[in-house]
């Protein structure tokens, strides 16, 4: 440790260390609106600019390592004033449009105007007219709201290894784009929407669907069922103001029945129905000598990943739907036949922790009989809008359970939400149908946790089965790698397209540091833990709808219902 | 622009280094007259890098062309003296009569129009450059002339085929 000194006050830092880290860990508030944890400063928006004694005019501190005996003076009125200057030079180009603005209210840029005491238009800049994008199913650009800060092409290209956006063009006629000016929709994009969750300003947003599930809401002849991803109780709370790592499963269901839906299902019921699935697909390519190693096909942004960056894999792609597909393939078909209702007449929503989501729900190969399984989905962010529409005070909502025959899950589909479940949740009933016993232990430590990428061999029936984990789209090519040169043997790999997998997906609440998702993981483990079913094989509702529908798994029913197959994707990589 | 012709350029630069991005791009413009998409697609592979990537660095000089030019590629020198001659309305008067901005093609593939920094003839201001001919001293009158005599030469051109 070095000594230095902050606002006149001596401190610890460590050696190495920016001088932004430094202060974040002092509670020091610093704006910045291109600074990514995790990731090599840029030093692009100059928002973090600090006094530094012996160094004339300011240092951004998100770029200036720290040295022993340092002076740093954070807020005086040079500082202040830099920054405000900056943000007003911002602001020169900017629409002032905040009342129209889905970011309205919870946007950084809005926020830091109103702290900085911005009252007044300084600078007038020349108005871009840069068009809206808004052909991709799942996020819509509006660059003329952009503030150049770089995030979204930092995250696209360093964390997710994807790079469909890039800054285009130079010094003020800069903008962030596609290769050719191509709309985000035939670009490289996989919709994972992580450039949304760190864009400071509405210039990224996911396409939104609240005004159709409304309407479909208030049509009287439709039915309208709504299931919700393992992950959306975990972390709606934060909209309302509760802290990172609160389930609120109950109040949530109330709030989907005040809104006015008629059948509240949960998603990591079918994430059960997945693993009935998948373990005993797993199990087929061991016995049949099928291609290994089979690969998860739940995250939708991943699939699409494979499909272009590397058909020759598709066949390791399990060729299960992902949970919210198989729910909406069953609620179309056996729970139609149940309540004698006819598929068209039900409207079918999903509340998500992912913008891809809403890609694959209009993917063609994933329907059965022509009309969509899934009708609308919505993020977690979309869905909290959607509360505070209705009227409705969340915190004072009383618990309810969901629906029949959907409702029940067990703990194994609820860790579908954490990057490493699907894996845990897959080994403990492979287990089962290989051996005919449970584990002795059912927690597979080696697949939990915050890392990139995560593996391990586990015992099951005598025989060594290699897993691997990632999460990330740029640790899943890493692994991919692997694989193709050999470096890695395995037999099962989980990835999820979200560093941390859904937990952090591109449509959960805004603004959540690394501590909220390790605190999102926390609560899964400790659900985990708490409750009684912990595999689902063994989860009543799974149970019921084999025994008086499907058959068996990977039966021809199930076949039809809940497999698919993808194809190589022609995309400007 | 045919593969082989692509594959030509690639050859020329035997070790995929990134640094080679702008040389390369520079012959690819050369060889076919602007910078397609399918090129854009094959360098990627050949050196590793996405579209985007290359369509972001291509973009910040001015250059590089993403369309398939005219005919005639009429270059206007909008540098200070030539600005002090009036080359702007000489810009007009040509985006008037072309129906297109700066940067555009017409719609027949006849005229490409350029705006450029300053084509080092100031003496000559205002300058404008077609098919890398220059022109001296050219205004509204004078561009006027020159489209039409350029209109002339490709319908007899035309004719010529056909006959
Ligand atoms: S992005 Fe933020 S500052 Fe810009 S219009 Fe929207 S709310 Fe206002
Ligand atoms: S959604 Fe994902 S892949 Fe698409 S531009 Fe954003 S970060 Fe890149
Ligand atoms: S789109 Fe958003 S994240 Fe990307 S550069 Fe603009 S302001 Fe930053």
């Amino acid at each position: 440790m070095i000594k230095i000194e902050v606002n006149n006050k001596t401190t610890e830092a460590k050696p190495g260390e920016y001088l932004l880290t430094t202060l974040k860990r002092l509670n020091i508030k610093i704006p910045t609106f291109c600074h990514i944890e995790g990731l090599n400063p840029s030093g692009a928006c100059r928002m973090c600019s600090v006094e530094v004694e012996g160094i004339p005019g300011t240092v951004p501190a998100c770029a200036f390592p720290v040295y022993d005996g340092m002076k740093v003076q954070t807020h005086t009125a040079k500082v202040v004033n830099a920054r405000k200057t900056i943000l007003e030079l911002l602001l020169s180009n900017h629409p002032d449009d905040c009342l129209y603005c889905v970011r309205n209210g919870n946007c950084e840029l809005q926020t830091l105007a109103m702290e900085l005491g911005v009252s007044e238009r300084r600078f007038y800049g020349e108005k871009n007219n840069h068009k809206l994008d808004t052909g991709s199913p799942a996020i819509v650009r509006d660059p003329a709201k952009c503030i150049l800060c770089g995030k979204c092409v930092r995250v696209c290209e360093e964390i997710q290894s994807v790079s469909a956006i890039e800054i285009i063009g130079r010094g003020s006629r800069a903008y962030v784009g596609t290769a050719f000016d191509e709309g985000l929709n035939i670009s490289s994009c996989i919709n994972c929407g992580q450039c949304i969750n760190v864009c400071p300003t509405a210039a990224l947003t996911e396409q939104s669907y609240i005004m159709e599930v409304l309407n479909a809401i208030h049509n009287p002849k439709k039915v309208v069922v709504v299931q919700h991803a393992p992950s959306v109780s975990v972390t709606l709370g934060e909209e309302f103001g509760l802290k990172a790592g609160t389930d609120v499963n109950g109040l949530m269901t109330a709030a989907m029945r005040k809104i006015g839906f008629n059948f509240v299902f949960e998603t990591s019921f079918s994430a059960d129905l997945t693993i009935m699935e998948e373990a005993s697909e797993l199990a087929h390519r061991i016995k049949t000598g099928g291609a290994l190693p089979m690969m998860t096909s739940c995250s939708p942004g991943w699939v699409k990943f494979v499909e272009q960056f590397y058909p020759e894999m598709i066949p390791n792609l399990s060729t299960c739907k992902s949970p919210q597909e198989m729910l909406g393939a069953v609620i179309k078909s056996y729970f139609a036949e149940k309540q004698k209702i006819s598929p068209d007449d039900i409207y079918s929503v999903s509340i998500m922790p992912c913008t891809a989501k809403k890609f694959e729900a209009g993917r063609p190969e994933l329907s059965n009989s022509g009309i969509p399984d899934i009708d609308a989905v919505l993020t977690v962010r979309e869905f909290a809008k959607l509360i505070r529409m209705m009227g409705i005070d969340f915190k004072q909502l009383e618990a309810e359970f969901p629906d029949n025959p959907f409702g029940d899950r067990s703990t194994a589909g609820k860790l579908f939400a954490s990057s490493g479940g699907v894996m845990e949740a897959a080994l403990r009933s492979a287990h089962y149908f290989l051996t005919g016993k449970e584990m002795d232990n059912y927690i597979v430590n080696e697949v939990r946790g915050q890392d990139g990428i995560k593996t391990a061999t586990v015992k099951v029936a005598g025989q060594e089965l290699g897993i691997a984990v990632a999460s990330g789209l740029g640790n899943a090519r890493k692994v991919i790698e692997m694989i193709k040169s050999g470096a890695m043997n395995v037999h099962f790999v989980e990835i999820m397209s979200c560093s941390g997998g859904c937990i952090n997906g591109g449509g959960q609440p805004l603004k959540a540091c690394t501590e909220d998702i390790i605190q999102r993981m926390k609560l899964l483990y400790k659900i985990d833990k708490e409750e009684q079913i912990n595999v689902s094989h063994k989860n009543p509702s799974i149970v019921r709808l084999y025994e008086e529908y499907l058959g068996e798994p990977l039966g021809e029913k199930s076949h039809h219902l809940l497999h698919t197959h993808y194809h190589k994707r022609d995309v400007m990589i | 622009m045919t593969d082989l012709q692509l594959n030509d350029i690639l050859g020329k630069y035997a070790e995929c280094k990134r640094e080679y991005l702008i040389p390369i791009l520079q012959d690819v413009q050369e060889a076919q007259g602007f910078i397609s998409k399918e090129a854009v697609q094959i360098i990627g592979k050949y050196l590793n890098l996405p579209s985007s990537k290359i369509y972001g660095v291509a973009t910040f000089y001015n250059q590089f062309r993403f369309n398939a030019p005219g005919r005639y590629i009429i270059q206007v020198c909008r540098g200070t003296a030539c600005h002090v001659k009036g080359s702007s309305n000489v810009l007009d008067a040509l985006q008037r009569e072309l129906k297109i901005k700066a940067g555009e093609t017409t719609r027949d593939g006849l005229f490409s129009l350029e705006v450029v920094a300053c084509l080092g003839a100031c003496g000559l201001a205002p300058v404008i450059c077609i098919n890398g001919e220059f022109h001296a001293n050219v205004d509204n009158a004078k561009a006027y002339q020159l489209i039409k005599k350029l209109i002339k030469e490709s319908k007899v051109e035309a004719d010529n085929v056909k006959s």
